[in-house]
This record gives structure tokens, C-alpha cells and sequence, in this order.
């Protein structure tokens, strides 16, 4: 019998994920054997400690790494990137466990939170890819479990649409995704990315090419850039709130870190190609984001759309190419994450209150009924804009600066055009909570529901992450700096 | 460290104001006035205090605020920010006063949003980084957004939106302009920025200033926001918010890009010109009370610039001596726009008429800041025209034919105010009962007037004590660092 050679495999750098999946397991089996009313504290419990687990573990990795490495056959590679943006991952996921918490699941509150965690596994694993394989089987491994998360609410048409819409376009980019590594692989014959950037020298130029291309495209669908956004409206309007909120935040994170670990690595000698097409889409994710949330009267479709026009922000520094634009892109991961969990947690909490989808009218009154709420929800909203005292005003202004310093002040304008557009729609939620009467007098289902202590946390968390990251940007700015030392970036 | 406490003590009040739960609307409202107070007396110490032999920069704070980029919490006291500030610090414990008085609805949120615009503005005038600057510049938005648009009047939606998109359209060109200016530079910081002589960058600066001001024709927000704002508000921005814009002129355009300015003088001083007159004409054929004021303020606003861009010691003595006062002057009328139509129930010049008759107090407080504010040989408002005008002269005289023209404009609008409220026949708006100033808004105007009058008398108090007394070699050489 021949013994098939396994590689290595260090048990340390797979510990986020696998303590995700460990939870993910007692999140399916143990409530089989638990009364009704504890299995969702026992879930929610369960999910959020394993949240904080590797994002204590992630942490720890982060301490210790100061070079990047391959592991386990250099499929992954263990480095600081993947560690923050895993961070980052986990922290959103924590966050949602608070905004899910008093959400009414009925039977599916095992599945929803194991689903929760694997999907963070999968992102947490997708962000340390570091060959074509393990970033297709990540990119699927976490879609899938969102395709069922924006379903599980399957007594509502709206999300049972939404996680079909998903599944089909989803899959779409990802067979694009794949074929392009195909060709990417046929050109080089090489899957491991620093691989193919070394061989990158003697393949065939249209091949390569063409692969590269479709993988961007491919990562764009996941990212939600314009023009391969066209399911995002439709999804995060469609899917549960806690869940938008989840998606909205962790899945720009991986595919966004991915998408500059990948083109970084794997393509540093076709960077003018990447950052012109990378340049292109920023614009239109900006012109077509801001002008489309302005007509919006649902308020998670106009924060999908919002979240659109940031993927264009965020592709902005990803777009230079330089070890600036990097420390930008993961300084402004980290204040958009907390702040859009945050917004859709407010916008949840009102979904509840109110029974029914959140129009902007129906955000009329909020500011003065819940304070709190309300001074959050303004906070994100003038922190979306890009005012302070946010940390995505430092987030844009080195994003900007990130362009100028490439010599792209151009980009800068577009950015800041498309800035002054959105002001439009964003303090349209500010108006609505504080300016306008409650004319509409719309009756809670029920009478007002009691306080919700885990999504006011959740919200309270963001608030300090939002306003933190503001004040101490330089402890971040070093994080991210660190987070991208190990990349080689061709500017 | 003083600096500091200048900017955030009225930060810390308006967020104790906030979160505390308080009983009644009037512990809030006293909460605020009370810290409003301390601020004020906290600037009196310092101004008291201050060295007016040196025109450095006195009571500097600096701390890294993130470094790879060279941006740093930077702030201190110039001798002409100091009366910018004094300016921020009088207005706004006035406007909090009066809101106290009146009885604004929800007193704690809206007596704290004052409380925290002041803090921004001071922070404005006081910042020496042009990130802080800019941070300072943006969070001075937030609060007014919100003051018009819960307590405005019934147009304030449309008000709001406006002056938001303006404002922020051209403090986004700013966006751009720091970073480019700061990255060129390796610093952020402005003690340390040399001279540059880039057009664009120069013009990202001034998108935001132009509109700020306004300089004509930038200025489509104006009159909407200055008639829908609560009259303390309006007070606050015409008196002391569009100073900003000015002090950006002052402390950022002229010092950083002199070559530009000479470059631009030109075109920069068509647009003033027309705004001065421009303003002065709409001011005399406005309806209402407020716009008489809003547009004599946008023809003031844009006669400062015209100070300015004269770019030697006359003109700008007399921009800062006319900031200072025009200041003073637009939130005294609007306060006193706001005690009329709470009288009347109207701003409208057709409906309004013969409130002197029986009203000595309103009658005299009025016509004594009319009188100040169209610039009557004596009055502090007439020395710091006199100043920009003998300033702008040795650039050429025809803009100083323009200016004096405006003056002339001036008093036709002024006039025309004070008697279309005060004199003829009672207006049909007017009741017979309605009072004379009560003891209470006299106690929040006349200082304001008081503190005019003074000036009148002794304007040297701030000509004299601003610019280490070399205006000119100040700017082109104190304000900038080693190129």
C-alpha cells in the first residue's frame, strides 16, 4: 500500500476557522436534545462566544506574525492581512449575533446561527487564500451559506426571491470566477499566486489576459461593484435584516482583501492593465451607486445601493496599487464594517417595531421615540458622507490621498463629486428621523416591543468602533500597516 | 492647552446637555447657558492676557494625530483668531440666551447644538493643521443641518438641502485641495507648509470659502437658510459662520498661494464687486425683514473679500476690523428680526410699521444698530469700510468707486428697514398690545450693541492688536513656515 504524502498542516493558523465550525456544530446538534425556549440563548451564546474566540485567536495570530508564510502545502498563507481582515470578519459577526438575537426564527434557530458561523469560516479562510483553489472552494464555501441565510426566512416571498436571485447570480460570477482561473492556469500552468506572477513572464499573454479579466469580474459580483451589482438591491432589501447586515458588512471585507491579495500577488507585472480596469469600475460603481440610492424610498435598498457607491470608494485604494492605497483599504474596512452592521441593526430594530419593510417615511420620528437609535443611525449616516467625527472620514481621506499620491487626482474629484451626491439620500435619513413629524402615525404591531438589549449593544459597539477609529486612527493606521507589509505592491 | 479648552469645553457641555435626563427644559437650558458663560469668561481671561506685541502664535498644543501622513492635532491662537474667536464666543452665548428666553421646543438638544457649533467654529479659527481645519470646517455643518431643519420655519426642508449640497459641494473641492496640498508638501501641518503656487489647488480652497461667504454667485443657499433658521441661529450663521470663510481667505489662501492671489486679484474682485452691489440692490427691494438682512449680509460678506484680496495693511486691517463688526451687526438685527416677528407674527414689510410708537426700547436698539450697520461717519462699521476702501484704492480706484457706491446702498436699505417696522402708520400685522423688548432680550442684545458702540469709539482695540500691527508682512511671512 502506498502511503499518499499529506502535507503539514498548521493546526495555528486554520484555529479561527475551526473554532467557527466547532460552533457551527453545537449550534446544529445540541438544541435537538434542548427545550424550545433555550435553544435560541443557547445559539446566540454559543455564536457569539465562538465569535470572540477567533477573533481572539485572529488577534493573537496578529501578534505573533510578522512575516507572511505559506502553510499547509501554500494553499493558505498565514499573514497579518489575512489576520485583520479576519478580525474584521468576526467582529461583524459578532455584531450580528446581537442584531439576530431577538430575531423570530421559529424552528430555524440552529440552522441559522450554524449557517452564521460557517459562513464566517468560509470568509475567514477565503481572506487567506493564497493559490486558485482554495480561493474558488472559500468564495464558495462562504456564498453558499449565505445563498441559504438570505432564505431562511422561507414563509416570506421577498427572501425566498432574494436567496434564489442570489444563488443564480451568485453563481454566475462564480463560474466566471472559475473559468477565468482556468485560463489563468492553462497561461502559466501554475495555480499558487506568487506562482503564476513568476511564470507569468513566459505564458500566453491573451490567455492570461482573458483569465485575469474574468476574475476580476468574478470578485466584483462578490464585492458588489457596479456593473456586476445588479443582484445587491434586490438581496439586501429582499434578505432578513440581521443577515443584510452580516453580508453587507464581512462580504466586502473578503472580497475586497481578496481581490488585493490576488492581484498583487499573482499579477504585480500586469498592474497596468488591473488598476486601469480597477479605475474604471470605481467610477462607475460611484456614478451608478450614488444617482440610483437617490430615488430609492425603501431604506435597506437605498443602503444597498449605498453600499454600491463604497465598494467603489473601497476599490479606490485597491485600484493604485500602492502600499498606501493598501493601508487605506484596510484602515476604512475596519470603520465601514462596524458602521453599516450599525445601520442595518437601527434599521432592524425600526423593521420590528414597525412590522413591516422600513420606507423612509417610516424612519419618521425614530430620532425622537428611540434617542439612542436615533443619534446612531445619524452618526453612520453622516459618517457614510464622509463627515466627522467618523473614522470614514479618515477612511476617504486616505483613500483620496491614496489616488492623489499615484497621481490620480482625478479619481480624487470623481470621489468627492460623487460624494456630494449621496449627501442627498444619506441625510434624507436624517430628515425623516428628526424632521418630520410622525404624520403617518404608524402603530407598532402589538403594541412598542421591548427594549432589545443585544441590538442596542450591537449598536453602542459600532457607535464606539464608528468614533474610536476617529480619534485613534494611528494604533489602526499601524494595524493596517502592518496588515500590508508583506505585499509586494508594483507602485 | 487654553486652546484646547476653548474648543472643547463647549464640546463636553453640549454632550453633558445631551445625555443628561433632565427634569424640566429650563435645568437643560440653563445647563447650557451656564457653560456658555464659563466660555465667555474663559476667552475674557485669555484675551486679557494675551501678548499683542508678538504676532506669533501664542498657547500652541500639538500632538501627532496620525503620523505616516504627517497630520497632527495642531491648534493656537493668532492675535486676529483671537478676536474671531472673542466674535464666536459673544454671538453665541447671545444666541443661546435667546433661545433660552423663547423657550425653544426640546431646549436641551437645541441649546447643545448651539453649544457644539461653537465648539467647531472655535476650533475653525484655531486650528493650525489643514486636516483639523478641515475637520473643524465640516463639523460646523452637522449642527446647523440639524438647527434649521427641526427648528426652522415651515420652508426648511427645501432650506436645508440646499444649504447642505452647497456648502458640502465646495468643502469636498477643499477635500481634494488639502490632500494635494499636504501631500505635496509631506505635512499637513501649516506652520510648516511653504508658499505653492498650484492654480488648482488654490481654487479647491476657494470653491469652499465662495461658498461659505457667500461670494457672489455662490450664494443660492443664502437666502433660503437665513429666512427658514430660528433667528438665533441665523444670528449665529451670518454673524459668526460666515466669518469662517473670511478667516479661510485670511489664514490659508493668501499666505499659502501669493502668486495665485495676485494672479487671480482680478477676476476675484469682478466677483465681489458684483455680489457688494448685487446684494445691496436686493437688499433694498427685499420684502420681509430677514431678507433686508440676508442680503445686506451677502454684500457685506463680499466687500470683506474685496478687503482682503487687497492683500496690504489697510485692507486688511479693515477685513478683520469689518468681520468683527459685521459680525456684531447681523446677529443684533437678526435677533431682533426674531423679536419682531414674534411680535408680529410676520417678517413682512407690507404688514409691519409703527412699532416705535409706545416701543422706546425696540425703537432705539434698532435704529442704533441700523444706524452702525450702513456705516454712519463715527461708527466701527464705518472705519473698517474706510479701511477697505483706502486699502482696495492702491489697487485701483475703480473698486473703490464700487465700494463707495454700495455705501451709498447701504443706507438706502437701512433706512428703508427700519422705517417700513418702526415708523408710518401701525402696520395690519402689528397688534396694538404687543410689547416693547422685554427686559430679557435686551439683557442678550444690547451687549451685542454695547460692544459696538465701544468699537465705534475705539476701533483701534482690534485694528491695533491684530497682526503684530504689519498686516501685511504678517501674512506673507508669519502664517507660513520655511518653504
Amino acid at each position: 500500500m502506498t502511503k499518499f504524502p499529506t502535507p503539514a498542516i498548521d493546526w495555528a493558523a486554520l484555529s479561527p476557522e475551526l473554532i467557527l465550525l466547532g460552533g457551527a456544530a453545537l449550534c446544529l446538534l445540541v438544541p435537538l436534545f434542548l427545550p424550545d425556549g433555550w435553544r435560541r440563548h443557547f445559539c446566540a451564546f454559543v455564536a457569539a462566544g465562538c465569535f470572540i474566540g477567533a477573533g481572539a485567536a485572529a488577534i493573537l495570530l496578529f501578534h505573533l506574525d510578522d512575516v507572511g508564510v505559506g502553510v499547509v502545502a501554500d494553499a493558505i498563507q498565514r499573514d497579518r492581512l489575512a489576520e485583520l481582515a479576519q478580525i474584521i470578519v468576526v467582529g461583524s459577526g459578532l455584531l450580528t449575533v446581537g442584531v439576530s438575537y431577538a430575531y423570530v426564527l421559529r424552528e430555524r434557530i440552529g440552522e441559522y446561527y450554524t449557517l452564521l458561523l460557517t459562513a464566517a469560516a468560509g470568509m475567514c479562510f477565503f481572506v487567506a487564500a493564497s493559490n486558485l483553489m482554495t480561493m474558488f472552494l472559500g468564495l464558495e464555501w462562504f456564498s453558499i451559506s449565505l445563498y441559504i441565510l438570505c432564505a431562511i426566512a422561507v414563509e416570506e416571498l421577498v427572501s425566498l426571491e432574494a436567496g434564489l436571485k442570489y444563488l443564480i447570480v451568485g453563481s454566475f460570477g462564480s463560474a466566471i470566477l472559475l473559468f477565468g482561473s482556468a485560463f489563468v492556469y492553462g497561461a502559466t500552468g501554475k495555480i499558487g499566486f506568487e506562482e503564476i506572477a513568476a511564470a507569468s513572464g513566459t505564458a500566453d499573454h491573451l490567455f492570461l489576459v482573458v483569465g485575469l479579466a474574468m476574475i476580476i469580474v468574478g470578485l466584483a459580483f462578490k464585492a458588489s461593484a457596479a456593473p456586476f451589482h445588479m443582484w445587491t438591491p434586490d438581496v439586501y432589501q429582499g434578505a432578513p435584516t440581521p443577515v443584510t447586515a452580516f453580508m453587507s458588512a464581512a462580504t466586502k471585507v473578503a472580497a475586497l482583501v481578496l481581490t488585493m491579495r490576488l492581484l498583487v500577488t499573482a499579477f504585480p507585472s500586469q498592474d497596468n492593465l488591473w488598476t486601469i480596469a480597477l479605475a474604471v469600475i470605481v467610477c462607475i460603481s460611484l456614478a451608478w451607486g450614488n444617482l440610483a440610492a437617490l430615488v430609492q424610498t425603501d431604506v435597506k435598498r437605498m443602503l444597498a445601493y449605498s453600499s454600491i457607491s463604497h465598494a467603489g470608494f473601497l476599490l479606490m485604494p485597491v485600484a493604485v496599487g500602492t502600499s498606501l492605497g493598501g493601508r487605506a483599504l484596510m484602515y476604512y474596512l475596519i470603520a465601514y464594517a462596524a458602521m453599516s452592521t450599525g445601520s442595518f441593526a437601527v434599521v432592524a430594530a425600526r423593521e420590528r417595531e414597525l412590522a413591516r419593510p422600513v420606507t423612509f417615511d417610516g424612519m419618521a420620528g425614530l430620532g425622537w421615540e428611540r434617542p439612542g437609535l436615533g443619534a446612531a443611525m445619524t452618526l453612520f449616516m453622516f459618517g457614510f458622507i464622509g463627515l466627522p467625527p467618523a473614522g470614514l472620514f479618515i477612511g476617504k481621506f486616505y483613500a483620496f490621498s491614496a489616488a492623489v499620491d499615484r497621481g490620480w487626482a482625478w479619481l480624487a474629484i470623481v470621489g468627492a463629486v460623487a460624494t456630494a451626491v449621496s449627501i442627498y439620500y444619506y441625510l434624507g435619513i436624517v430628515r425623516a428621523m428628526y424632521f418630520q413629524p410622525a404624520q403617518v402615525r404608524v402603530a407598532p404591531a402589538g403594541g412598542s416591543p421591548p427594549r432589545d438589549v443585544a441590538l442596542g449593544t450591537s449598536v453602542l459597539l459600532s457607535v464606539v468602533v464608528t468614533i474610536g477609529s476617529f480619534v485613534a486612527a494611528q494604533p489602526l493606521l499601524d494595524i493596517a500597516r502592518d496588515a500590508v507589509a508583506t505585499l509586494n505592491f508594483p507602485h | 492647552m487654553l486652546t484646547t479648552a476653548l474648543i472643547f469645553l463647549p464640546i463636553a457641555g453640549a454632550l453633558f446637555v445631551w445625555i443628561v435626563p433632565w427634569p424640566t427644559a429650563r435645568a437643560a437650558g440653563g445647563t447650557a447657558l451656564l457653560v456658555a458663560l464659563s466660555e465667555l469668561v474663559l476667552w475674557v481671561n485669555r484675551a486679557l492676557n494675551f501678548d499683542f506685541g508678538s504676532s506669533g502664535l501664542q498657547d500652541e498644543t500639538s500632538h501627532s494625530w496620525f503620523s505616516d501622513l504627517g497630520v497632527s492635532y495642531a491648534v493656537g491662537l493668532f492675535d486676529f483668531s483671537l478676536w474671531l474667536v472673542g466674535l464666536t464666543v459673544i454671538v453665541s452665548t447671545a444666541a443661546i440666551a435667546y433661545g433660552f428666553w423663547t423657550g425653544r421646543e426640546r431646549m436641551g438638544v437645541y441649546l447643545g447644538l448651539i453649544l457644539f457649533l461653537e465648539g467647531a467654529t472655535v476650533g475653525v479659527f484655531t486650528a493650525q493643521d489643514l486636516l483639523l481645519f478641515y475637520v473643524f470646517w465640516e463639523a460646523m455643518m452637522i449642527p446647523l443641518y440639524v438647527l434649521i431643519g427641526v427648528w426652522g420655519g415651515p420652508g426648511r426642508f427645501g432650506a436645508t438641502i440646499k444649504f447642505v449640497i452647497y456648502t458640502l459641494a465646495g468643502s469636498l473641492l477643499m477635500l481634494v485641495a488639502v490632500i494635494a496640498f499636504g501631500l505635496s508638501a509631506g505635512t499637513f501641518d501649516m506652520a510648516q507648509l511653504g508658499e505653492n503656487g498650484s492654480v488648482w489647488i488654490f481654487l479647491g480652497f476657494a470653491a469652499a470659502f465662495a461658498v461659505k461667504a457667500p461670494l457672489w454667485p455662490f450664494h443660492g443657499w443664502l437666502p433660503d437658510a437665513y429666512r427658514e433658521a430660528p433667528p438665533e441661529v441665523a444670528a449665529l450663521l451670518s454673524g459668526v459662520i460666515s466669518k469662517a470663510a473670511t478667516y479661510g481667505f485670511l489664514r490659508i489662501a493668501l499666505p499659502f498661494f501669493p502668486g495665485v492671489v495676485s494672479d487671480w486679484r482680478t477676476p476675484v474682485l469682478v466677483l465681489a464687486s458684483i455680489g457688494l452691489v448685487y446684494g445691496s440692490l436686493l437688499a433694498f427691494r427685499a420684502p420681509d425683514v430677514r431678507g433686508v438682512i440676508a442680503y445686506s449680509s451677502l454684500a457685506q460678506m463680499n466687500l470683506i473679500v474685496i478687503g482682503l484680496f487687497a492683500v496690504n495693511d489697510s485692507g486688511l486691517s479693515g477685513a478683520l476690523l469689518q468681520m468683527i463688526t459685521h459680525g456684531l451687526i447681523s446677529a443684533a438685527l437678526f435677533l431682533l428680526a426674531g423679536a419682531v416677528e414674534r411680535r408680529a407674527a410676520t417678517g413682512n414689510l407690507g404688514l409691519l410699521g409703527g412699532m416705535a410708537r409706545g416701543r422706546p426700547a425696540l425703537a432705539t436698539v434698532l435704529i442704533t444698530t441700523g444706524v452702525i450697520a450702513l456705516a454712519v461717519p463715527g461708527s466701527s462699521a464705518f472705519a473698517g469700510e474706510f479701511l477697505i476702501l483706502n486699502g482696495i484704492f492702491t489697487r485701483g480706484w475703480g473698486w473703490a468707486v464700487v465700494g463707495a457706491v454700495a455705501i451709498v446702498l447701504a443706507a438706502m436699505y437701512m433706512l428703508r428697514l427700519i422705517s417700513a417696522v418702526l415708523h408710518r402708520d401701525p402696520g395690519p400685522s402689528v397688534p396694538e398690545a404687543a410689547l416693547d423688548l422685554r427686559p430679557a432680550e435686551m439683557s442678550v442684545i444690547v451687549p451685542l450693541v454695547a460692544i459696538l458702540l465701544a468699537l465705534s469709539f475705539w476701533p483701534a482695540a482690534i485694528t491695533d492688536h491684530a497682526f503684530g500691527g504689519r498686516p501685511s508682512g504678517s501674512v506673507s511671512s508669519q502664517f507660513v513656515g520655511a518653504p
